[in-house]
């Protein structure tokens, strides 16, 4: 049977967030209640989480998380590592050993930065570099898969139950400022760990409860600008498209939701002048990265969080509010069972993306 | 004497027939006629089946329908490589030498891709869309996209779009001049245009006065006979598409014989009445691709840069490499005609046996310009062989922005596809000057037959993307993942870029 990567598989799911608007740290306990929430969102096959504000005693370091397959794999990797980067460490991942848990890959960690003389020579910025980097090793070493590349954050995904996959992970170890998570419920058994969600590339992280129907609209379209969508999946290309819109063309994250999810032209049509202008030229110049049918997705990002429905809002998604503490789920029950007494709770309409950012952050 | 048997034989139920004589007035080929039978002193109505194109007029206009018209059904000698027409063919090139002439897309039996690939629908993980409760939007820009954002001081998003072409749905009307084609078709398309917000192209042959008013929605062509063009003619249009080539009759040009060049023709194409107008195979002022450059700047600077410039190229060979060429050389669309097209006159020889099919023209130049990635700094428009609202679809998905229709439009004015255009006699009023045959062709009903037509394919389309889930055809376009081929080889999916159906 082919695995992800070589078919496309379509598949339903359940997200989660919590982020603190003041960037204080909270142990990934919280999130793991909240998705363990939806459990019947999930079948077992895929779950994951993504942590900002875990490393910082290495925060102005890249952290790549990589499986391989094998240890040729690990070889061929790091000898590609070591000429590109220096590397301040690399270690297994720590993890657990669960019953649930079974055929996990081999699970690394390094913290690296470009070397100096080999970013200067390609005359591409730190960022550029590290993104070039991280897609080259998906798409030549065969058997190693970089899953997580952004600074002072990490994704921890498998195949399995979200809950499980945590404690695999020991994420309750880990102390963030924000985190977000990802129950999936596919519709065939891929069985491989790269393709659970988060997805992520630099820091931008992106879980997604949906099947999109612009797919290969949007895939033939950010292929044209150097990604290579290698897994096949909507959250890989959403996630590139973020990084597109974001570090390529500078948009804000106001504007990129209005790219993903644009409002109907009736709508632009019936706007003050000013916003409609604006609106009328997003939305045609990048009409190909419109991201239609049924999706709702939460973006993480340094600093912050961009939650958004499709413009019809067929899948669902909740925003909760307690204090600074902002949290996102696909139900309500996912965010009362942290928080009993949120001060605010509601659903955001189809297309209206909901943003936190703290100062700082990297929200323009 | 005439050495070939009519193709044709008007059956004439006798009992139905009440001698009315429609059929007399309205056949503009003389077929039939009213005669007294010297014995009987009878009147009787007789045909003339060597006339006869099968254009369908008297069958439609017969009140009793006693009339039909049927194959004639004489046969040659079986043979599988001499075709009766082929045999046919050479009799006629025998007895009156010259070109065989032919009208309207070539008839001939090729692959029609467009009925070998299927479209997807949503089940289960992806909820189709009702177009009737949700909105379903259709409506397209077609025109270079910017390739870097620009801010004011204050950070707000400068406006740098360059010209664009508005469309409620990409369906345009193709290019038929004022020559080929009448002035009422000219209006019931200019009208039709406007109603429905999209765009009809005035072709080659100028645009006549009184059709100004529809400029909003006009695609003026420069051609290279260059008839009619003029600042105020390049200014009025929405857009200016340099026409290099045609689908029908790819490499070479046209010619519209005086005797159709009266006094209005003649005023709007700005060349003497009575003398031939040709259109030479290439613009003398085009050689290569940096003349191109050039004719596009030129028209640029006329209109000031407010209308976006279409190079049409017919769907040849190397079109991808062509494609590429010009999404280089400043023009804002591209538009492809397939060799499936229409004309008012082609070569015969010409019409059938040069070009490629549209769907693989469109699959392997959009492929290209996006492997170049310059695909958003130019819109793609196919036509050439599109027939309804699924080849709309299919074409989109292929990756176009827009298409042409050219025959659709015409059938829908009321042709028959008898394929005699070049014979001047259109019985609709279409493809003729003839005053008399002009005046069956009312622009009040033809314009509304046209906006029946594409709602009704608005509809259509609709009702297609909401069943694939999707609410905006910009995320249709390209998505070859919509489309699943039947009864193709590898090499005909490969280029296509769709998978086979049941993968």
């Amino acid at each position: 049977m082919l695995r992800e990567g070589q078919i496309r598989i379509p598949s339903g799911c359940a997200v989660a967030g919590v982020i603190d608007r003041l960037g204080r740290r909270f142990s990934g306990e919280v999130i793991i209640r909240s998705i363990a929430a939806m459990r019947d969102r999930s079948n077992g096959l895929g779950g994951g989480f993504a942590a900002y504000g875990i490393y910082p005693h290495y925060s102005q370091w890249y952290a790549l998380h990589i499986f391989y397959d094998h240890h040729g794999a690990k070889v061929d990797c790091e000898q590609y590592l070591k000429q590109h980067f220096e590397i301040a460490d690399q270690s297994p991942i720590p993890t657990r050993h669960m019953q649930e848990i079974t055929d996990s890959p081999l699970i690394w960690r390094y913290f690296v930065n470009p070397i100096p003389a080999r970013l200067y020579r390609c005359g591409m910025d730190q960022r550029e570099y590290v993104a070039r980097s991280v897609l080259a090793v998906n798409r030549q070493i065969d058997g190693a898969y970089v899953f997580s590349s952004g600074k002072n954050m990490g994704i921890f995904k498998g195949v399995g139950y979200p809950e499980d996959i945590a404690r695999f992970y020991r994420l309750e170890e880990y102390e963030g400022y924000c985190f977000t998570a990802h129950g999936r419920y596919p519709t065939n058994t891929p069985g491989w760990w790269g393709g659970a969600h988060p997805f992520g590339l630099l820091d931008y992280s992106v879980v997604h409860n949906g099947e999109i129907s612009s797919y290969d609209t949007n895939r033939r379209t950010i292929e044209m600008y150097g990604y290579s969508c290698t897994l096949q999946t909507d959250t890989e290309v959403i996630a590139y498209i973020v990084d597109y819109l974001h570090r390529a063309k500078g948009l804000t994250f106001d504007e990129i939701a209005q790219v993903l999810a644009p409002p109907f032209w009736q709508a632009i049509e019936e706007m003050p002048p000013e916003k409609r202008e604006c609106a009328a030229y997003l939305r045609s110049t990048f009409a190909s990265l419109l991201v239609n049918g049924p999706f709702s997705i939460i973006v993480g990002f340094s600093g912050g969080l961009l939650a958004l429905n499709d413009r019809l809002k067929l899948r669902s998604m909740v925003v909760g509010e307690k204090g600074d503490v902002v949290y996102f789920a696909s139900e309500e029950a996912a965010i009362r069972v942290v928080e009993p007494e949120p001060d605010r709770v509601w659903a955001p309409k189809g297309g209206e993306p909901v943003i936190v950012a703290q100062a700082g952050g990297t929200e323009r | 004497m005439n050495l070939i048997y009519p193709e044709f034989e008007v059956a004439r139920n006798t009992e139905r027939c009440t001698k009315c004589g429609i059929c007399v007035k309205q056949c503009p080929n003389g077929v039939h006629a009213l005669k007294v039978d010297p014995t009987t002193g009878e009147q009787k109505l007789a045909a003339d089946d060597s006339r006869c194109v099968d254009c369908q007029r008297c069958v439609v206009f017969c009140p009793v329908r006693a009339l039909k018209i049927v194959k004639s059904g004489n046969v040659y000698r079986e043979n599988a490589y001499w075709a009766q027409k082929t045999i046919n063919e050479i009799h006629l090139q025998a007895e009156h030498s010259g070109v065989l002439l032919s009208s309207m897309g070539s008839p001939e039996p090729y692959p029609v891709y467009f009925d070998r690939i299927l479209l997807n629908a949503s089940q289960v993980t992806n909820p189709p869309i009702d177009p009737l409760r949700e909105p379903m939007e259709t409506r397209v820009s077609l025109g270079a996209k910017p390739k870097t954002i620009e801010r004011d001081p204050a950070g707000r998003i400068v406006n740098n779009l360059g010209p664009q072409i508005e469309l409620s749905l990409p369906v345009m009307f193709s290019a038929m001049s004022y020559g080929s084609i009448s002035l009422n078709a000219h209006e019931s398309l200019a009208r039709a245009a406007e109603e429905l917000g999209i765009m009809y192209n005035a072709g080659e042959g100028g645009l006549h006065e009184s059709l100004y008013k529809y400029g909003r929605n006009t695609i003026v062509q420069v051609a290279s006979g260059r008839f009619g063009v003029h600042p105020d003619y390049l200014n009025c249009g929405a857009a200016i598409e340099i026409k290099m080539g045609q689908g029908a009759k790819p490499g070479i040009g046209g010619h519209l014989p005086g005797t159709k060049i009266g006094a209005d023709i003649s005023r709007t194409r700005m060349i003497p009445e009575g003398t031939d107008a040709i259109s030479p195979a290439p613009h003398h002022d085009i050689y290569s691709i940096e003349d191109l450059r050039q004719l596009v700047f030129s028209l640029k600077e006329a209109t000031d840069y407010q209308k976006p410039v279409i190079v049409k190229i017919a769907a040849v060979h190397n079109a991808a490499a062509i494609a590429s060429g010009i999404a280089r050389s400043g023009a804002d669309i591209i538009a492809i005609d397939g060799f499936r097209g229409g004309t008012g006159a082609a070569p015969t020889r010409i019409r059938d046996h040069v070009g490629i099919p549209i769907e693989l023209a469109l699959a392997s130049v959009d492929q290209r310009l996006r492997e170049e990635g310059i695909r958003d700094s130019v819109s793609l428009v196919v036509g050439g062989g599109i027939r309804s609202s699924a080849d709309v679809v299919k074409a989109v998905a292929l990756g176009a922005d827009s298409v042409y229709i050219g025959t659709a439009a015409l059938v829908a004015l009321g042709c028959r596809l008898c394929r005699n255009c070049h014979a001047g006699r259109c019985a609709w009023g279409i493809a003729t000057q003839d005053p008399e045959l002009v005046k069956r062709l009312n622009p009040n009903t033809g314009y509304k037959r046209l906006v029946n037509l594409v709602r009704g394919w608005q509809h259509e389309i609709q009702e297609m993307m909401g069943g694939m889930g999707i609410n905006a055809i910009e995320s249709l376009r390209g998505n070859r993942l919509m489309l699943r081929g039947i009864g193709l080889n590898e090499r005909e999916l490969e280029i296509l870029g769709i998978k086979h159906a049941g993968e």
